[in-house]
């Protein structure tokens, strides 16, 4: 089985709690797409929502509120990764309730 | 490319790696190569070393199966460029770019089996709608399909549902078909790495 742990884990370490342009408390609410402030919130919906429907003018209106161009590779960074986490550990908590009710099920008493 | 620093910000030893690329494929650097490339030390080495192994690392299912399941995860973002990219590696994969179209193309197809299929379903849904409960994961089984393989596509789920977001909120350029097809030759020679 591919395992996938020791590389996720140390992304999201790299990106959430190593040396960044962003602030920490910046890369967090972005990968938790949670306490941002405009226009990184709504370039941070688009991006886990629809993200094909992010715009130069996000873009533009994020540089516009001071951040530089690797701050916004930054969060944008986390962004992403933040929404995949979620869905990648919802997945994994329901196929470890499945796997467990199914070892725990009652045997077949024949 | 949104950022100009993911275009043209590289280092001047990754600027001279990016014209052998274009010197020996005849082709423009890939975006995503250029995305990696640009200080690997915050995102691309830890994310390529995720990648390789969610696609080339152990697994029961194919390099063709784990390509369809890149490029379907990819169609169901809307991602054009990731699609089109996995579409072909898959297709060069399976040495059968049709059946590649005909699943992307209708889910139903009985072109591929009912474990794959079933992989594929809950895949779409959880990048749809961004969850998956329990009995979604025992349709999965009922169809033939193990733990340890379900476990192996949602870490391709992961890889996609980053990549998808990335190509299109940086805006990846999508270029030819022929670009493409060079670029499926080398993820399946080289892999992710």
């Amino acid at each position: 089985m591919a395992d996938i742990r020791q590389a996720r884990t140390a992304l999201v370490a790299r990106i959430l709690e190593g040396d960044g342009e962003a602030s920490h408390a910046q890369r967090r609410a972005a990968f938790d797409n949670a306490g941002l402030t405009e226009p990184l919130r709504t370039l941070n919906n688009k991006l886990t929502n629809h993200a094909e429907m992010v715009t130069d003018d996000d873009i533009v209106a994020a540089g516009a509120a001071g951040l530089s161009e690797d701050q916004i590779f930054e969060v944008v960074v986390c962004g992403a990764i933040g929404h995949a986490t979620r869905q990648y550990d919802v997945a994994l908590a329901a196929l470890r309730a499945a796997t467990e009710r199914s070892e725990h099920a009652p045997r077949d008493p024949r | 490319m949104r950022l100009a620093i993911l275009d043209r910000g590289h280092g001047f030893g990754t600027k001279i790696l990016f014209a052998l690329i274009r010197a020996v494929s005849r082709q423009p650097t890939p975006e995503v190569v250029k995305l990696v490339m640009y200080r690997p030390d915050f995102f691309g080495t830890h994310m390529k070393k995720v990648t390789h192994e969610a696609m080339r690392g152990p697994s029961a299912w194919s390099v063709g199966d784990r390509e369809l399941m890149a490029a379907f995860v990819s169609k169901t973002n809307n991602c054009e460029f990731c699609t089109k990219a996995h579409t072909a590696v898959a297709g060069s994969a399976y040495h059968d770019q049709a059946k590649v179209s005909s699943v992307l193309s209708d889910l139903e197809t009985k072109v591929i089996g009912e474990p794959l299929r079933a992989t594929l379903r809950m895949l779409r849904k959880l990048t749809r709608e961004h969850a998956l409960d329990v009995d979604d994961i025992r349709q999965v089984l009922a169809a033939g399909v193990s733990p340890e393989r379900i476990e192996d596509a949602l870490a391709i789920c992961f890889a996609f549902n980053t990549m998808n977001r990335l190509a299109d909120a940086f805006e990846f350029f999508v270029p030819g078909p022929k670009a493409f097809e060079v670029g499926a030759k080398f993820l399946l020679a080289r892999g992710y790495r």
